[in-house]
């Protein structure tokens, strides 16, 4: 029988309330949303923290995909459901309803959040990628304020963000630019498992040529995910069979992958570069309203 | 500590250590053991149960979590001796087998055709893509929820506002 060790259990009323809840006790506090996450952590005892606040009474507060002033702001608490659900947040960005099909499963994504999945910072975590691809900028809520970070620096490396003790991520933001197009492929063992590899790509078209262009792995290596190359090989450039298998080998060249029960580091190097060669094709197509 | 939530229509009050998780609750604390615990990483489904009406995997959910909300099992499918439409299906296609996952399949397909009451192939394959049949089970487990569907085409069920 898988049980965490114990805790104590609190339950927050609002952002503000958990704020102070994480003031009062101290670093080994941790935040609860979803839960399937962390608790799997806790169950296997990687994750030994002495006091969870629940943050699902928060769901109202947190809980929201809004698209306003060119920007689509999605509250940390949206469920993976909604996410997937959601019209106007596919008509924009349509690399979150590529993502969230094939995250986990519909009876996990009625209660996974993308705030939960954001601060687990898993190696393997499809969201993260996504994030990273659009350019989101994360909205972390401190005691005394706000501040608002880039994916690149949200992201510090496997299980680690920049959301410090008595913080909490509230809010991503993701601008909205004409002419854009997004993407996200992912290859699975099976139903619902974690990524083999997976790859994600956003692109701005100006004319006939790339602005930007973005893409960011998951599950290839330890660290996110943006690969920075990449963008500056597409940057000006039109899209062509040639361009995306060049930018695919950048994303190979990049990976680390390791060798496990999903596969060898070989294959998943492999996948990198063709997950990649994907995204962007589909990305450029749907900016381009060819898809 | 002490936690109440309603469960099947019931009010209950247990004191439980935070610890507690949701399937465990229902199982030994209440005595529902209708509610199965497999793989308890989230990945086989058959402890699935309704929180406020939605399908969740209550191996990786807290009982305190579900404090002051509804929880239905499968102990709550059948209203007055009338069994739902879905448990129905399963008898009459052979929906299971050893039955060890058909709580949480039936739980699940509930809540599939309360949103989408005439689902295809794929959608129901898709809804219950979180769950495992350890005999493989899966077409007559499919049919099984197709026979609910037409059956509650043909006659519609009132849906209890409990």
């Amino acid at each position: 029988m898988q049980v965490p060790a114990p805790f104590e259990y609190e339950r927050a009323t609002s952002v503000d309330h958990a704020i102070a809840l994480m003031e009062r006790l101290g670093g080994e506090a941790r935040l609860v949303a979803g839960g399937h996450s962390l608790l799997p952590m806790m169950k296997l005892r990687l994750a030994t923290p002495e006091y969870l606040i629940d943050i699902n009474d928060l769901s109202a507060e947190l809980g929201y995909i809004r698209i306003e002033n060119g920007e689509v702001r999605i509250g940390a608490m949206t469920r993976h459901r909604e996410l997937l659900e959601s019209d106007d947040l596919a008509a924009v960005l349509p690399i979150f309803r590529d993502a969230e099909k094939v995250i986990a499963d519909p009876v996990v994504r009625n209660r996974g959040t993308l705030g939960g999945s954001l601060c687990q910072a898993d190696p393997s975590e499809d969201l993260s990628a996504v994030c990273d691809a659009v350019g989101a900028l994360c909205v972390i809520r401190t005691k005394s304020g706000e501040r608002v970070v880039s994916m690149h620096d949200f992201h510090r490396g496997p299980y680690e963000t920049a959301v410090a003790d008595g913080e909490m991520l509230t809010e991503v933001r993701i601008p909205i630019r004409p002419d854009s197009g997004s993407a996200y492929h992912k290859v699975e063992r099976r139903a619902g498992d974690w990524a083999v590899a997976s790859a994600g790509a956003a692109v701005t078209m100006n004319g006939g040529t790339i602005a930007d262009g973005r893409v960011g792995l998951c599950a290839v290596g330890p660290n996110l995910t943006n690969v920075e190359p990449i963008s500056a090989a597409l940057r000006g450039q039109t899209p062509s069979e040639e361009l995306y298998a060049t930018v695919g080998q950048i994303a190979a060249d990049n990976a680390s992958p390791a060798t496990d029960t999903r596969g060898t580091a070989a294959y998943k190097t492999h996948l990198a570069k063709e997950l990649t060669i994907r995204s962007l094709r589909k990305a450029v197509a749907r900016a381009t309203g060819q898809d | 500590m002490e936690i109440s939530m309603n469960v099947n229509g019931d009010d209950v009050t247990r004191e439980v250590e935070p610890r507690t998780l949701l399937v465990h609750f229902i199982r030994d604390h209440l005595g529902l053991t209708g509610t199965h615990w497999g793989c308890d990483t989230s990945n086989c489904g058959t402890c699935v149960v309704w929180v406020d009406n939605e399908p969740v995997k209550s191996c990786t959910t807290l009982a305190a979590m579900t404090g002051g909300h509804e929880v239905r099992t499968v102990e709550g499918m059948e209203v007055d001796g009338v069994l739902d439409p879905v448990q129905e299906g399963f008898i009459q296609c052979h929906g299971l087998q050893c039955g060890f996952c058909t709580p949480g399949m039936m739980l699940t397909a509930r809540a599939l055709l309360d949103r989408n009451p005439d689902p295809t192939d794929a959608e129901i394959r898709e809804a219950i893509s979180g769950q495992i049949c350890r005999c493989t089970g899966y077409s007559t487990i499919v049919r099984s929820i197709q026979w609910a569907a037409a059956k509650e085409q043909e006659t519609p069920v009132e849906v209890s506002a409990s």
